[in-house]
């Protein structure tokens, strides 16, 4: 670019000419730039084979039958009588739901502290760090924290709530940090006249400071809530262990994740396709989520 | 009179009755009590979980446990390096695959490419992140490795020469396309810490180096990688820790065999794997074993992270301004969550 200055037409390129690039390093610049654009195309291949094979597997498993029946059927005799993922569908949203409704609440709790009273304290550092903590913490370990407690500590068997429990412990650091950061947002002039006009702390963050926050902390919330959908690991042993479709958060349930985890070890090819189908589902509901997190996002008037 | 009535009477007419100010003492306490109440969890886990990985680590020793090779459900022997090495193997694979690649795509979406095509380009690598981890595994056991079963053996016997990577029989699930697909998982979080971090350079550097002659590719590296060189590693360590704790694609990629694989292309076990896999049967020792096997599993994400945090914390703060603060330490984990796991 700032190279194409040396043009012929002018009367200083002759001894313009000692400003021009060498080959040598104009080589490296296009090689370089080549590599990068390499490197980014090669990062763009996964997500273009992973689409299209979702798509082509996937869609040749959707039917109505698919998601209004339950995967009970037979497996030994393949076929089309091994089953929908009706159960599954249900029970993923009633978990993730459950989960939403206990990470959210405290989430943002723990985040108008961490914004309003706890500040820079040193208690304030300490919570952060823990949050931090949580963030890296496997979502298998919660799986086991939740058993230990849960299971173990209750002498109960597996059930559809432990299993949002699991999930909501994934969901909370995630719903604090990104609620902290817009909360951070909402600017201190608001506050202040707020409580210059004599309104009461209390007033002020719920009458003031969560609704302008509102939309920017939906997207945490999107987010959060869509990372816990496609969740395997922390469900394997607190919520699933059934096929059948259930309504009770107190007794076994099934889940898209696990139902996908289980089919996906069967030998059977009928299980095999049950499994791309459940698989599209799951990304299909994950990205809708996030799409809306992004188009809420887009319009808040915070960040 | 006015001033005697405040000096001397109850309370000033600008004070509030003690029951108005009692919603906002509830409120106070309230909030600080749910905030106390996630260390406390957190700790409570902690302690639960080395009670329960005690008897395993009575039985082996924490050191036999840990480095111990030969994991044996039936004969009751847990030595947990098979599992160990597994899970490092993938991970660092994982890292030397999706780290350049990450920040590949990070540089040319920040410096690089037209700037109609940024956002796309970004919305593109992050949607890698709304794939949930049991999709990977499914697509990676039936499509990626039986792909890739023919080049790996190519390569293998090419590589015979060379111990650990090149010489046996490639199996389809197998360390190599574990890592390959952990690569693929971390690429988002990877490359948003990147551009986040990328975005805090300032524009004076890029255009100083321009200024003197220097051509794009050298701009890059003289005024923007070394001033992100921090914030590159944390993001990546942070990738570490996703690829150290990814169990359900890890477990259907590994191929679950509870022995030190002899090559790149065996078959191995990691340690969230062996959690997954064989919970549902485990009975005593072996379920404490289990527990341990988590233990360590906490501890060494614990460990990778705290490093990870620091990186990045400071990458900011050295930099000064207080957006750049933000954007790698909170915005950052916003970037990271919209990435998920």
């Amino acid at each position: 670019m700032s190279t194409q200055g040396t043009s012929a037409a002018q009367p200083e390129a002759a001894h313009l000419e000692r400003f021009a690039l060498s080959p040598a390093r104009r080589r490296k610049d296009r090689l370089a730039r080549g590599t990068i654009l390499a490197g980014t195309l090669i990062a763009l291949i996964p997500l273009a084979l992973i689409v299209y094979y979702l798509l082509r597997k996937g869609l040749g498993a959707w039917s109505v039958s698919f998601f209004t029946t339950d995967p009970t059927g037979n497996t030994f005799f393949g076929g089309s009588s091994i089953g929908g993922i009706k159960s599954a569908i249900l029970g993923t949203i009633e978990i993730v739901a459950l989960a939403s409704a206990i990470a959210v609440p405290v989430g943002i709790g723990v985040a108008v502290w961490l914004v309003e009273y706890g500040k820079s304290s040193w208690f304030a550092h300490t919570v952060r760090f823990f949050v931090d903590v949580l963030t890296g913490v496997p979502s298998i370990v919660f799986g086991l924290f939740v058993y230990i407690v849960l299971v173990v500590g209750t002498g109960s068997t597996y059930a559809g709530y432990k299993g949002s429990i699991a999930l909501s412990l994934l969901m909370l650091p995630v719903v604090i940090r990104s609620a902290e950061v817009i909360l951070l947002l909402v600017p201190s002039a608001l506050r202040e006249s707020a409580l210059a006009l004599g309104a009461p702390r209390w007033r002020v963050i719920f009458s003031i400071v969560l609704p302008t926050a509102l939309p920017g902390m939906i997207t945490g919330v999107l987010l959060a809530v869509a990372r816990a959908a496609g969740e395997t690991a922390p469900l394997l042993f607190t919520a699933a262990a059934t096929l059948k479709t259930s309504f009770n958060l107190g007794g076994f349930m099934n889940s898209l994740p696990v139902q996908i985890y289980k089919d996906v070890t069967s030998p059977t090819t009928a299980v095999v396709n049950r499994a791309w189908g459940a698989a599209l589902t799951l990304v299909v509901m994950i990205l809708l989520l996030n799409l809306i997190a992004r188009l809420i996002a887009r319009r808040s008037r915070l960040a | 009179v006015e001033a005697a009535a405040i000096s001397t009477g109850e309370r000033s007419f600008l004070e509030r009755s003690p029951l108005a100010r009692l919603p906002d003492r509830a409120l106070r306490y309230g909030l600080t009590a749910l905030a106390a109440l996630i260390l406390a969890l957190i700790v409570y886990f902690f302690i639960r979980l080395v009670g329960q990985a005690r008897p395993a680590f009575a039985k082996e020793g924490v050191v036999s446990f840990v480095f111990g090779n030969d994991w044996n459900v039936s004969a009751e022997h847990y030595g947990a390096l098979p599992l160990l090495v597994g899970t490092l193997i993938t991970s660092a694979l994982a890292l030397l695959i999706g780290v350049p690649v990450a920040v590949a795509a990070a540089v040319y979406a920040t410096e690089l490419c037209p700037l109609r095509l940024r956002a796309p380009l970004t919305l593109l690598v992050e949607l890698l992140a709304a794939v949930p981890s049991v999709v990977y595994g499914l697509w990676g056991i039936f499509f990626l490795a039986p792909k890739l079963q023919g080049a790996e053996q190519w390569v293998a016997d090419r590589l015979s020469f060379i111990p650990f990577i090149g010489g046996g029989l490639v199996t389809i699930p197998n360390y190599f396309i574990t890592g390959l697909v952990l690569a693929i998982m971390i690429l988002p979080i990877v490359s948003a810490i990147s551009r986040e971090v990328m975005s805090t350079v300032p524009a004076d550097h890029k255009e100083a180096a321009l200024g003197l002659g220097a051509t794009r590719w050298e701009m890059i590296r003289v005024a923007v990688l070394p001033y992100c060189r921090s914030g590159i590693v944390g993001g990546a360590m942070l990738g570490l820790g996703r690829a150290i704790g990814e169990t359900i694609a890890v477990t259907i990629l590994i191929g679950d065999a509870p022995k030190l694989g002899e090559h790149l292309f065996a078959q191995g076990y990691s340690l969230a794997a062996v959690i997954a896999n064989e919970f549902g049967e485990a009975q005593g020792v072996h379920r404490s074993a289990l527990f341990a096997a988590g233990l360590v599993l906490f501890v060494l994400t614990l460990l990778v992270n705290a490093i990870a945090r620091l990186l990045v914390v400071r990458a900011a703060r050295s930099k000064g301004s207080g957006t750049g603060v933000q954007a790698a330490g909170g915005m950052s984990s916003v970037a990271g969550a919209a990435v998920g796991a």
